[in-house]
């Protein structure tokens, strides 16, 4: 069952003594974090330090990786996502994911919101998912740009349109969990915001965890921050204690950007 | 773990401290200047005085600017972001020391010609005090040293004994001899704000220990 961390918060992901491994490899080490609900958890380090990774286990991406192993627990709501009755489709409906370049699908916009409820059944008749399209849509801070171009290629949108018509996409199949990679490397500075601000909203009713490489983004859309390094977890914390006060030196040096 | 990836940072902040250090130079002058103006009832050197804090006022801006500026584009973060914050706070509190210095100077010009109601001999004590400390405390600030700045905090305590020493003796000197109420309100204002200064002193040793543990908390209270 999931726990109540404190008054405003319930513990939705739970990871303990996650080990990961290509081959020989180990790629994550000893990795334990609390995600709450509907908190945004960023996650930073440089580049092979294993937050992809790490992020790619939480919706059992990795699975799919030959000659890949993984050790510990990866809990949502108190049950273990690894565990062999469960179903990963149905689990990647309820963790959705994001990845760094858009990725819409070359049919129109509509089609492309619509693909998943259709896929999983979860909606009756075209009014009902037309209503699911428009509702994904206004949660993706995209509706009022696009109403009149919903049957128009996805492709003709501009990139950080695309990358919230993706966040759109997932938002469809009603998640409870939404990973991001790098969700704005490949936008300008002003979708970028878009994209921010659209996370900032979404964490209302979603819980976030993403990946990113710009520091001050992490600074300020996350609520959490937890800092890989060689695959392990340095630190995790609260963001604003990450970004003042940092416990580990490592830390102080990787976000003051005196590492070498 | 060494190698620092943020030169312009380290540059532009490196400016910000020599620039800290200059105004400290200047306040501490300041007060020196004062008490000097105040044993050699020398009105031109107190008018100086006066005018040399718009200079300080200036420095402190400048310095201010060169924060926010810093904050804008560079983004520091940690230790970084601390130190920065903390030189934001020093800098009003090292022209606020400087007012001080000018009230003393404003009052030696108010004294005119009339003599010293008494010898000098506990606010130039003072004067030393708060200069020892004064610089102390920047030094702690540029080598980040809390212990250091935790011993200057405590050095108030001394300052404050002298104060008490010198507002005692002119109290009884204004009780025995109404006529010099006056005179011995003036130096009165003179060690009240040498007191002063040691209060300043302690919030810059109280912001070293900031940038050094990220505690924000009162010392010496």
């Amino acid at each position: 069952m999931p726990q109540m961390v404190d008054d405003n918060h319930t513990q939705k992901m739970l990871i303990q003594d996650l080990n990961f491994y290509y081959g020989s490899l180990r790629a994550l080490n000893m990795i334990s974090m609390e995600i709450l609900e509907r908190e945004v958890t960023a996650l930073i380090g440089p580049s092979g330090c294993g937050k992809t990774t790490f992020l790619r286990c939480l919706n059992r991406m990795n699975d799919s990786i030959p000659e890949t192993r993984l050790e510990g627990d990866v809990l949502l709501d108190g049950e273990d996502i690894y565990s062999p009755g469960v179903d990963v489709v149905d689990l990647r409906q309820r963790i959705g994911m994001v990845f760094q370049r858009p990725n819409p699908f070359p049919q129109s916009v509509f089609d492309n919101v619509a693909f998943g409820p259709r896929v999983l059944g979860l909606t009756g008749g075209r009014g009902e998912l037309e209503a699911v399209v428009e509702r994904s849509l206004d949660r993706a801070a995209l509706w009022d740009e696009v109403k009149d171009q919903l049957k128009s290629n996805a492709l003709e949108l501009s990139l950080g349109e695309q990358q919230r018509l993706c966040i759109a996409r997932v938002l469809a199949v009603e998640p409870e969990v939404i990973l991001m990679d790098e969700p704005t490397s490949a936008l300008d500075p002003i979708a970028t915001l878009e994209i921010e601000e659209l996370m900032r909203q979404l964490r209302e009713r979603y819980t976030i965890v993403v990946v990113t490489h710009n520091m001050q983004q992490a600074a300020r859309v996350s609520d959490k921050t937890g800092l890989f390094w060689l695959g392990e977890l340095v630190e995790f914390g609260k963001t604003a204690t990450i970004f003042t006060r940092p416990e580990e030196e490592r830390t102080e040096a990787y976000i003051t950007g005196r590492v070498g | 773990m060494s190698q620092s990836l943020r030169g312009e940072y380290d540059r532009q902040f490196t400016q910000v401290r020599e620039d800290l250090l200059r105004m400290g130079t200047m306040v501490d002058q300041a007060i020196a200047k004062a008490l000097e103006s105040l044993q050699n009832r020398d009105r031109s050197l107190a008018q100086r005085v006066i005018e040399e804090d718009e200079k300080i006022n200036d420095l402190r801006f400048k310095i201010e600017e060169a924060c926010l500026a810093l904050i804008a584009t560079q983004q520091p973060a940690a230790t970084d972001l601390r130190a920065v914050v903390a030189a934001m706070s020093i800098v009003v509190e090292m022209e606020r020391m400087a007012d001080h210095a000018a009230g003393i100077a404003k009052t030696v010009i108010l004294m005119g010609d009339e003599p010293l109601l008494k010898p000098l001999i506990d606010i130039p004590r003072m004067v030393k005090l708060a200069r020892e400390m004064l610089q102390k405390s920047l030094e702690a600030y540029v080598i980040c040293d809390p212990n250091e700045a935790r011993k200057i905090a405590d050095r108030d305590d001394e300052m404050d004994l002298l104060y008490q020493a010198v507002f005692e003796e002119l109290l009884e000197i204004m009780a025995s001899k109404p006529g010099s109420v006056q005179r011995a309100t003036y130096l009165m204002w003179c060690a009240h704000n040498l007191e002063r200064i040691g209060d300043r002193v302690t919030n810059i040793a109280e912001r070293v220990v900031f940038v050094s543990t990220g505690d924000l908390k009162e010392l010496n209270v």
